[in-house]
């Protein structure tokens, strides 16, 4: 375990392994993604009440899930920036940062989308959706202060102390429809229950969610190797994997 | 773990911990004015302020909703299941909006307890089902009821 921990303070290693698990992380998500929308979309039962637009969920649930997700990953990156001083914590930081911004914003297109013919407006300031504005803030807040440090070590740390701070509004997205009244629904999946929605429309959207993962951990590999790249770019590994020797 | 980690590690936890009781008690303070509804006991414990403009949620009660023939005029009761508010509304109301829907209002509460909406919000709630299950339910429901029903006389 420590090992492999500490296997990850090297920027050249991590390069290699992440080329090794993009392709499976890319199809395997793409498939997964792809079943998952088409069956929701296509194939799955409309609902008694909403009709067919319920089905706006197989988007805005996976895209609000991983929004929520990513920002939790990136918290636990920044206790490792500030703890460890380890440099790849804040390349996924800041890798994943502008991914996590669109999934928050595609979260709340869809849903003020849906919101407008079934509760009657595209927006309420209601807790759910303050919050989860808050979170694309932070998001763009996280981007912002990383661009605007150019000493590599000092943006690391404000941004990780930025992200920690921030990391407060998560359980407040979570749990504004349980704590205050809110227009927004109670969460339909719960850990320690059965969803309240039945098999055939769950499943799709179980495959939507985890197919979003995977193609989200590709894209934070891709994402990475292009910062790792552009940070080592002076050192001799990256420069012979650019230029052969033969070549040079 | 190295000791230097071991005490950052330590900090950030604390900071952290401070930062989250902080918030916690902040919004505990100002939960009257995160929530975006008062429910109708908080109407009618008094609770809500009468001459404002607030809003007012909970679920409308089955049989209560009368139209004006005339005009786009709605009256309905709304309900927590303890206590329910008389709401008047005129104008369009959202697709989802029936008996035993919950509703969102805003509007003002006038001298006579009547709460006058200028806007009225469909609250989904977070159940889904396709419409043959939900028909198949109604009927069980029904035939239960209607075996009560018979069974009645017997007692």
């Amino acid at each position: 375990m420590w090992q492999f921990f500490h296997k990850l303070g090297s920027p050249k290693w991590f390069y290699g392994i992440a080329g090794r698990w993009m392709p499976w992380l890319l199809w395997s998500g793409l498939v997964l993604a792809l079943v998952g929308i088409v069956w929701g979309l296509a194939f799955a039962p409309k609902d008694y009440l909403q009709g067919n637009s319920y089905r706006i969920i197989f988007i805005h649930v996976p895209t609000a899930f991983l929004a929520q997700s990513v920002y939790i990953m990136m918290a636990s990156a920044a206790i490792v920036t500030l703890v460890w001083r380890m440099k790849l914590a804040d390349v996924f930081v800041k890798s994943v940062a502008p991914v996590g911004a669109v999934l928050t914003f595609l979260a709340l297109f869809t849903g003020a989308v849906w919101g407008k013919p079934t509760w009657g407006t595209w927006w309420i300031w209601d807790a759910r959706l303050t919050s989860m504005l808050i979170l694309l803030f932070l998001y763009f807040g996280v981007i912002a202060l990383g661009a605007a440090i150019s000493d590599e070590k000092s943006s690391a740390r404000a941004v990780a102390v930025l992200v920690l701070v921030g990391a407060v509004n998560i359980p407040i997205i979570k749990y504004s429809v349980e704590w205050w009244n809110t227009l927004h629904q109670p969460a339909t999946f719960k850990l320690t229950e059965k969803p309240s929605m039945p098999v055939e429309m769950w499943l799709p959207l179980l495959l939507v969610v985890l197919g979003l993962y995977l193609l989200f951990g590709w894209l934070a590999f891709v994402r990475m190797q292009t910062e790792i790249l552009y940070r080592e770019r002076k050192t001799h590994w990256v420069k012979t994997l650019i230029r052969p020797e033969g070549a040079a | 773990m190295h000791p230097k980690r071991k005490k950052r590690l330590t900090l950030i936890l604390f900071l952290m911990a401070g930062l989250s009781i902080a918030i916690g008690l902040t919004t505990y303070a100002l939960r009257q004015n995160i929530s975006l509804f008062y429910d109708p006991s908080q109407i009618a414990s008094g609770e809500a302020p009468g001459d404002v403009r607030i809003r007012a949620g909970g679920m409308v009660e089955e049989g209560s909703v009368q139209r004006d023939p005339d005009s786009l005029r709605v009256t309905f009761r709304v309900t927590d299941f303890e206590s329910s508010v008389t709401m008047e509304y005129t104008g369009i109301l959202p697709d989802l909006f029936a008996e035993g829907q919950g509703v969102v209002a805003t509007g003002r509460l006038n001298g006579d307890r009547l709460f006058v909406a200028d806007q009225v919000l469909a609250k989904h709630d977070e159940n889904y089902m396709p419409p043959e299950v939900m028909d198949s339910l109604e009927k069980a429901a029904a035939r239960a009821e209607s075996n009560t029903a018979q069974s009645i006389p017997e007692y």
